[in-house]
């Protein structure tokens, strides 16, 4: 990872593998987010180029280019940005930089590794959809992340790049970073707008669905990933066709991924979207290759810990939003988490509850109460105090949570056919629902450690008789 | 000392002013005031809502669904372990023994000198280098029981003081826009058409 001119390897964790880097492409140099850096390295070209054009044109050009977002609903940023009532001025765009899905590693890399690269795609979406403001929303815990961003800013606005009479047009937005202070479920966008307004970071009610429509202050808004925002510069530096020269049709350019858990070499990956599949990324020299000590795939979490889980048949599969949610789970946020053959499915299973209990918002009784309960269910089982009727127990208030059947991919051994994600939902938002997959992924395939945990439990002692 | 200071006060006025609407800054402005004191304290809460326009209880209503708010004395570094799913495959739980042990403390507690308190935490975002964890939201990585120690020793000898501030302390560069180069903040209200740019550059030739 050494070259010419100060390319060093100083992302922890990114994985300079080799194909297309759109996003990536500045991680290797130490310097990667400072000004002089980027513009020496094409940047802010993009933002020129969409200055010299129309704000229309630049809207065409992202939904030419097919860019799916990146936050975990897959949905195009072009169509998205269409949700936008005409006439109902001010517009907002607030950027989410709130990560922290389990398995999750990308944005927080681009925020602290090439923060002008994001700041750049907020300014050519302010342009193109007439935007009065953009806050840039990072998780509270990202303190690095929080102090690029804004010597990034600083060094913009000194610059001439954001603020007042950007690049010498009239075209003025004021780009600002804010931050939380520790909840997941700011994660989902009408929370994060609560949070924005200073308030208890609850999702909101729906319908609404789309904050497009009613968002901050009850204003039309948008909200994008980081990593959406962060491909725009590119895009309208070199084009949507030459984007789409990259992946597949439905899912041109590449994502990036986080590979961990047991593989040889974990680490975070900028992936051609949609022609590169799990069995490449598992276990192909160019990714993270292979199970670690020679050992056998468990199972693995394909799209972060809310997705349902896939097992070895599943290698074969693109990552690809759609043929993912065929089967049954989801590619969500490019979380990749790989369990060899030790893990215990019920301890990996109670992991992911706990989170989900703990970071519950309380909006919503069914999410509230059943994750408490399918946590302190899991943890009697792997404490050795698990009831034989805790298997149908579990089931059941997943049941309460997220009726009916719940997504799956096929299983010819259980004679299931895939149902495809997402799943049904007693919520809001889809916390509550997110907490079943790992319990209804482990039940449906690990059925027999339950019982084992369940029925070679240690005798009750036997309190005597007074 | 509770309420903020006269430079945090001057300072929590120039953030607000970067809102459409003052309650909006609550979240930064409730990190300032728990900089000051390494948690919040009622009066710093009080002074917050008051500089927004809100009741105390609104302002507390808000910062007890945030984590990363403590309303309570914590130690000068605040050691966050992740244990979520990437980070427990990889030792989590044995990092978090070994740190109990090593600081004398369960998860929750904090050290009788007041220098560490342990948490246990979700998900951080480091996943493909667990185990991991973070001293004051600093992240260290791939973090063996060795190394542990290590840091343990380096923060006592005051080897991270430049890396590292006290807990309450977040980000130690912050966003100044010159005034001058401020596009200009509005609250909703007064913002009822497009931006003044957007005619004229929907005009020009593509």
């Amino acid at each position: 990872m050494m070259a010419a001119d100060g390319y060093v390897d100083c992302a922890p964790g990114y994985v300079a593998n080799e194909g297309p880097k759109i996003v990536t492409g500045r991680f290797g140099y130490e310097d990667s987010y400072a000004l002089a850096r980027f513009e020496a390295t094409g940047g802010y070209a993009g933002l020129r180029r969409a200055l010299e054009t129309t704000p229309a044109a630049v809207h065409q050009e992202v939904r030419d280019a097919v860019l799916l977002g990146r936050g975990g609903a897959g949905f195009p940023a072009g169509v998205k940005w269409g949700f936008l009532p005409p006439g109902r001025h001010p517009y907002y765009l607030v950027v989410n930089g709130d990560e922290s899905e389990p398995g999750t590693y990308k944005d927080r890399l681009l925020m602290e590794r090439d923060p002008h690269q994001l700041i750049e795609g907020c300014l050519i979406a302010c342009y193109a959809l007439g935007l009065s403001q953009c806050f840039l929303y990072v998780r509270g815990e990202m303190a690095l992340a929080q102090e690029r961003i804004a010597a990034a800013l600083n060094e913009a606005y000194a610059a001439g790049y954001a603020g007042r009479e950007i690049c010498g047009t009239d075209f003025s937005v004021d780009v600002v970073l804010t931050w939380g202070a520790g909840a997941y479920i700011v994660g989902e966008e009408t929370a994060l707008i609560e949070s924005l307004e200073g308030n208890r970071g609850m999702p909101r009610l729906k319908p609404p669905y789309f904050p497009a429509a009613v968002g901050l202050y009850g204003q039309p808004t948008i909200v994008n990933n980081v990593e959406t925002l962060s491909n725009l510069g590119w895009i309208m530096a070199n084009g949507a066709e030459a984007y789409r020269g990259f992946g597949s049709e439905s899912s041109p350019g590449t994502r990036m991924f986080a590979v961990s858990g047991h593989v040889r070499r974990p680490g975070v990956y900028e992936v051609e979207h949609g022609i590169t599949t799990f069995r490449e990324l598992l276990c192909g020299d160019n990714f993270a290759r292979g199970i670690r000590d020679g050992r056998e795939l468990k199972a693995f979490i394909p799209g972060g810990g809310s997705a349902p889980w896939f097992f070895g048949e599943h290698l074969d599969l693109p990552l690809e939003a759609k043929p993912v949610g065929a089967a049954g789970s989801m590619l969500g946020s490019g979380a990749v988490v790989v369990m060899d053959e030790t893990t215990d499915a019920v301890d990996a299973a109670l992991r992911l509850v706990r989170f989900f209990a703990r970071e519950s918002c309380g909006k919503c009784t069914p999410c509230r109460e059943g994750t408490v309960w399918l946590e302190r269910i899991l943890q009697r089982i792997a404490d050795g105090r698990g009831r034989p009727s805790d298997i149908d127990l579990l089931l059941d208030v997943s049941d309460n949570i997220s009726p009916g059947p719940y997504p799956t991919a096929a299983d010819e051994a259980q004679g299931l056919e895939a149902v495809p994600f997402p799943p049904r939902q007693t919520t809001i938002c889809p916390l509550g629902p997110s907490a079943v997959a790992p319990v209804a992924s482990t039940i449906r395939r690990f059925r027999s450690e339950y019982e084992a945990k369940i029925h070679l439990r240690e005798a009750i002692p036997v309190r005597a008789a007074s | 000392m509770s309420r903020l200071t006269a430079d945090n006060e001057a300072r929590a006025r120039r953030i607000m002013a970067l809102y459409p609407r003052p309650k909006s800054a609550l979240i930064p402005l409730l990190h300032l005031a728990q900089s000051q004191d390494g948690h919040l304290t009622d009066e710093g809460m009080r002074h917050v809502a008051e500089l927004v326009g809100i009741t105390p209880a609104e302002a507390a209503g808000t910062a007890t669904f945030y984590e990363m708010f403590k309303f309570h004395p914590v130690g000068r570094y605040l050691v966050n372990v992740c244990t979520n799913i990437s980070c427990a495959l990889l030792g989590a739980d044995e990092l978090v023994a070994h740190a109990s042990a090593a600081l004398g403390v369960k998860p929750g507690g904090t050290t009788e000198d007041g220098m560490f308190t342990l948490e246990t935490v979700e998900c951080m975002a480091a996943c493909t280098e667990a185990p991991c964890l973070a001293v004051n939201y600093r992240y260290r990585l791939r973090v063996t029981p060795e190394d542990f120690d290590e840091l343990v020793v380096s923060i006592r000898a005051g080897g991270v003081d430049r890396e590292i501030p006290h807990h309450g302390t977040l980000a130690r560069v912050r966003q100044e826009i010159p005034e001058d180069r401020m596009a200009g903040v509005a609250p909703p209200e007064q913002a009822r058409t497009a931006p003044a740019w957007m005619a004229a550059a929907s005009e020009e030739a593509g």
